[in-house]
């Protein structure tokens, strides 16, 4: 077994863990192939579990013969280990650093986890993009599910079944396929069937310096407007960004040659840019010893809620063009892996009242974000602690979790499940027992053969007794748009994220406990008065008959 | 009024305090003896009371109207464009002089008519009573008795007649001790903590120079670096200058923050304040607090302190009490610091103002901890500034006997109790003990921007449904649902007990059916939760919160557009 090679000592007695908010725990450290494990030997302290894959970066630190190992966790945690023994330390800590950083992904836990529950419903199953597609289809017929990529020939960060404008037929798709960064051809994100109007999506038109240009892709997104109709062409670069491609192949479409389209560039930043503001935001984060000027300073300077306000603002703007305007639009960028869908799927928050259930929000992670190819392996490699600085590792998926979180707290009623929801989806994000984030797009996750060697997320998360503990009892389905304020004052730190390990959030928890009892004591109490009017009715009932003979 | 040349201007247009492109609302302005009045197309009134008003500005000439911005204190903004220069010219003169009083008596509470007999606005006025609070503390006892040194005022003037001193202290004492400190302001009780075995208090005085420290035994000092009356004003001024950007960026929100050292101040006072709460709980000392002239800093500390170390400060009841006691009765200068009268505008300070802020934090770290919610602490922040009940006039208390505010206007708390359902937390536990003594985190991400207190009128900022009515409502459903569980089920049973009786149960049948109050309650509730409880009446002082907070963003919206062209314009809209 690989793993033992790298297991240099599999086990040590007399480990203090250092956990913020708990009292420091001795007890025995275990190394597993994928799980640190320090267990106590009394009974009421809860053992820590930890996943290899979480831990992001490693720091140790010797005084005399005691070590010290500190963790740093993906999900931004800090844990200390104090370990007796110079060699043990060292030989944990390389083992440690050893199998948090394996090459292979079917070394990975989710290919070795056996789940301890009931499936009840197979994950890799509940979102179908047939399924999908039919909540569609009964509203309009100009589109169809196109399989011209099914061998992921086409595009290879696509999934096997699309949706295209009906009077577009595959050979078409495999032209424009050769005009759109990645063969990212457009295809539909979301139908506004109030309207009618849709979101499509793409990679960049290659139109290269000398201005190439595809009559298939002119007629591919012509064919989605109505007659005399215009549409919006959001591009998530700035002008000038979008001008350069070109020197590399890419580009813009040109007014000359899309007529009915109009261009709006909307910066929204990419890559290390964003990586670079998360490491800087968990550090001020981390530093309970800055003043109040120092604070602020550093929290502008992470420019994350910027960020933030540029993804919602453009978000807000794709959703005005469709619910307001009443025009469609087509998003890209670069790759349209990145922002594109950031915005894609915030737009349908916005619009879409089915979004915004818990079905409904996963439903969307899997059309948005997996199938339509982020490449969660690479952009959630590492997090905030790690000091690779690889170009491809990028809080993308955390920044639209955000920006939800942001959307949530402004229409706490609207959403049907709660802030925890957010904060379990960023957690398996980078690190997981499930293979739902595994790979970058379809075509890996076939050769890997996910479905049938790894257990789903949404297996596990689609139980009741899990289902509980991520449902909003607030929620009201609330069948309007809603409109966020993107106001910089409106905006706030998300703390359950950033501040979880720096702070008790004692008190908060408690006093949601509490709302949630108040309003489980209303059903109660509804329920109740339900049944006693029942009884009465009942009784005036059985009266009537005794008096009418 | 001799003040008002024009009455009413039509044509008038309110202007989106943060829209770039514009957006309007026009109506009419009417202009009383009181207020200041906007009537739009869709009849939605606007109350400015004439004392909100902190500044007011008429700008140049535009080819659309002249343009008048008006400031109020309670950080309402409007921004009005009159058609004629003329009739601006003549509101603009007339709000000049109608918001800048010269005496007392011309200030609103002398002439508020709330309807009560004089028997009720005197027990009005004994709702709150300070002989019983310090009776409450456990004073007078073997260590503390009640002084009669200053009962004719004759040792300082801006302490209230009745003090609390050590039983050693003798007049002479007093006198000798008066008369090192600044304005007379010996050291006096503040507070009182008896808990078991530990008795601490918190003392106050005034100081201009500190004790040197080879004269005091047993004394320990301790310097927290609050900054004085100016640098708070100012500070505040910067904050405000920063947040009423149009299309402000994250980033200038950010470091306009930081650099107006707002909430650095914030956290500065609480930060004394802890000290206080720990000297007293964890090392059982006394401590004594004072700043230069001990009507500032040691107000927000010694008030601060208690709330933290007594959970009766933190009722609603008890919060007017600590009002009462640490501000108004040791003579913070309410009417300087809030500028009532056309005075000297170095002397205007958010000292108070501050004090709420830091209660708001605490709040936030401790929803279960007040009785009270944000909306009593903007309430108390509007009335600071209305001059419509006497609590607030005058700089102490022997300038309010003068003014005779007991016998010419009302006070403020009945009126807030009567309303008191407004201002409950719906989370509040009164029973747990483990809120005895509050121990906040100050570190500094725990210390936020108030939207709410800043942006109460900017209802476009907020956040468009809230948990906190929903709760409430709940909460009241719930009562009447125990109540008609009661009904009910004594009804079953009569039912059951009379069989024969139909003609009763028929009445009581529908007395709770289709048209039951309960069932309206319920019927009624979600559209309530989206669009919260509009509390009529109050729009007349200018002054209610809630009215303006949580709107349906979906109404701004629901004015038609012109196509294509406003695509821009809405875009600048979300963002601003």
């Amino acid at each position: 077994m690989e793993f033992a090679e790298l297991i240099k000592t599999p086990r040590v007695d007399n480990v203090v863990l250092h956990r913020p908010f708990y009292p420091a725990v001795e007890g025995t450290l275990c190394l597993t192939g994928h799980h640190l494990i320090l267990s106590s030997r009394q009974d009421n302290t809860e053992e820590l579990w930890l996943l290899h894959s979480n831990i992001d970066a490693i720091d140790k630190r010797f005084v005399g013969p005691l070590g010290t190992i500190i963790i740093k966790c993906k999900d931004f945690r800090i844990i200390q280990l104090d370990i007796p023994g110079m060699e043990e330390c060292l030989n944990i800590a390389s083992s440690i650093e050893a199998l948090s950083t394996l090459d292979s992904i079917t070394l990975m836990y989710p290919f070795f986890y056996r789940p301890m529950f009931e499936v009840i419903e197979d994950g890799w199953h509940s979102f179908l993009p047939e399924q999908e597609f039919e909540l569609y289809s009964s509203a309009t017929s100009e589109w169809r599910l196109s399989y011209v990529n099914k061998e992921f020939a086409v595009c290879p960060s696509y999934p096997p079944i699309v949706i295209v404008p009906k009077s577009i037929d595959d050979e078409a798709l495999r032209k424009v396929a050769t005009f759109r960064h990645g063969g990212r051809f457009p295809v539909l994100s979301y139908y506004h069937k109030k309207n009618g109007m849709v979101i499509m999506r793409s990679g960049q038109p290659l139109t290269g310096t000398n201005g190439r240009r595809c009559k298939e892709d002119e007629k591919l997104i012509n064919a989605t407007l109505r007659a005399g109709k215009r549409g919006y062409i959001i591009d998530t670069r700035s002008l000038n960004v979008a001008q350069q491609a070109r020197a590399k192949g890419g580009g813009f479409e040109q007014e000359a040659h899309y007529p009915q389209w109009r261009r709006i560039h909307k910066s929204i930043e990419r890559y290390h840019i964003l990586q670079e503001s998360l490491i800087k935001l968990v550090e001020a984060c981390n530093d309970q010893t800055h003043n109040m000027d120092r604070w602020l300073s550093k929290l502008e300077a992470s420019n994350w809620l910027t960020h933030i306000k540029e993804i919602l603002t453009t978000a807000c703007l794709a959703a005005q063009c469709i619910d307001r305007e009443g025009a469609s639009i087509l998003i890209h960028g670069t790759e349209g892996t990145d922002s594109t869908l950031q915005v894609t799927s915030l737009a349908q928050i916005i619009l879409e009242p089915r979004s915004r259930t818990i079905r409904g929000f996963e439903a969307l992670i899997e059309r948005e974000w997996l199938q339509a190819g982020h490449p969660f392996q690479q952009r959630c490699a590492q997090s905030a602690y790690c000091n690779s600085k690889q170009k491809w590792e990028s809080p993308v998926f955390l920044l639209f979790l955000d920006c939800v979180w942001q959307i949530l707290r402004q229409f706490p009623c609207s959403f049907e499940f709660n802030e925890n929801f957010l904060i379990m989806l960023f957690e398996h994000a980078y690190a997981s027992q499930f293979g739902t984030f595994l790979g970058n797009n379809e075509s890996e996750r076939c050769k890997l053969k996910l479905q049938q060697k790894t257990m789903s997320l949404w297996s596990w998360v689609n139980r009741p007794s899990e289902l509980s503990k991520f449902t909003n009892p607030l929620f009201e389905a609330n069948n309007l748009v809603i409109w966020p304020s993107v106001a910089p004052q409106s905006l706030q730190l998300w703390e359950g994220i950033f501040l979880r390990w720096n702070r008790s959030s004692k008190y908060l928890d408690e006093a949601y406990e509490e709302m949630v009892n108040i309003i489980e004591y209303n059903k109660e109490l509804q329920a109740k008065v339900n049944i006693l009017r029942r009884q009465l009715a009942e009784l005036e009932t059985e009266d009537e008959m005794q008096e009418s003979p | 009024m001799e003040h008002i040349r024009t009455t009413k201007v039509e044509q008038v247009k309110l202007l989106d305090r943060f829209s770039t492109s514009n957006k309007s609302l026009t109506g009419t302005l009417y202009l009383t003896a009181t207020h200041l009045l906007f009537i739009d197309s869709h009849q939605k009134e606007t109350w400015i009371l004439h004392h909100h008003i902190a500044l007011v500005e008429k700008l140049a000439l535009t080819t659309s109207g002249c343009p008048l911005v008006i400031q109020c204190k309670n950080f309402r903004i409007v921004h009005f464009i009159v058609p004629r220069e003329r009739d601006c010219h003549d509101i603009y003169n007339s709000l000049l002089q109608l918001s800048k009083q010269a005496k007392y008596e011309d200030l609103y509470a002398f002439s508020y008519n709330p309807k009560q007999n004089d028997s009720e606005r005197l027990r009005g006025w004994q709702l709150i009573d300070l002989a019983e609070e310090y009776k409450r503390m456990g004073v007078p006892n073997s260590n503390w008795q009640l002084s009669d040194a200053n009962r004719e005022y004759k040792i300082c003037e801006t302490y209230p007649r009745e003090l609390y001193v050590p039983r050693i202290a003798s007049k002479p004492i007093i006198v000798g001790s008066s008369k090192f400190r600044s304005k007379g302001r010996f050291p006096v009780l503040s507070y009182y903590h008896e808990h078991k075995e530990l008795n601490a208090m918190a003392n106050r005085a005034a100081g201009k120079g500190y004790e040197n420290e080879d004269n005091y035994s047993n004394i320990r000092f301790q310097f927290v670096g609050i900054e004085n009356i100016h640098v708070m004003r100012s500070s505040l001024q910067k904050l405000l200058e920063v947040n009423g950007t149009k299309g402000l960026s994250v980033s200038d929100f950010y470091s306009g923050l930081e650099s107006s050292g707002w909430l650095r101040h914030i956290k500065a006072v609480m930060d004394a304040a802890i000290f206080l709460a720990k000297a007293i709980t964890v090392e059982s000392a006394s401590v004594l607090v004072h700043c230069s002239d001990g009507w500032d800093r040691t107000s927000q500390v010694c008030s601060l302190g208690s709330l933290l170390l007594d959970s009766y400060y933190r009722t609603i009841k008890g919060f007017m009490v600590l009002i009462e006691k640490d501000w108004i009765s040791f003579g913070h200068k309410f009417s300087e610091r809030c500028g009532h009268l056309d005075g000297d505008p170095k002397e205007v300070s958010p000292v108070f103002t501050q004090f709420l802020e830091c209660v708001w934090h605490l709040t936030e770290q401790f929803p279960q901890a007040f009785e009270f919610n944000e909306a009593f602490l903007l309430q108390i922040h509007e009335h600071i500034h209305s001059c419509q009940f006497g609590n607030f006039l005058g700089n102490c208390q022997k300038e309010r006997e003068e003014l005779k505010l007991k016998e010419k206007t009302y006070s403020l708390w009945p009126f807030l109790l009567d309303d008191q359902k407004k201002y409950l937390n719906p989370l509040y536990t009164s029973k747990s003990p483990k809120f005895t003594v509050l121990e906040p985190n100050t570190v500094s991400f725990n210390f936020k921007f108030w939207r709410n207190m800043y942006h109460q009128f900017d209802r476009t900022l907020h956040p468009r449904q809230s948990v906190f009515n929903i709760i409430t409502n709940m909460n009241e459903q719930n009562k009447q649902l125990e109540k008609d569980i009661k009904d009910l089920e004594s009804k079953i049973k009569q039912c059951k007990n009379k069989p024969t009786d139909g003609i009763l149960t028929k009445e009581l049948i529908h007395s709770v059916h289709p048209e039951s109050p309960t069932l309206k309650t319920s019927l009624c509730f979600k559209e309530q939760t989206l669009l919260p409880v509009n509390h009529a009446l109050r729009t007349i002082e200018g002054s209610n919160p809630a009215d303006n907070r949580y709107s349906e963003y979906a109404e701004e919206f629901s004015k038609s557009e012109p196509g294509v062209v406003s695509l821009e314009y809405g875009v600048a809209r979300m963002t601003c």
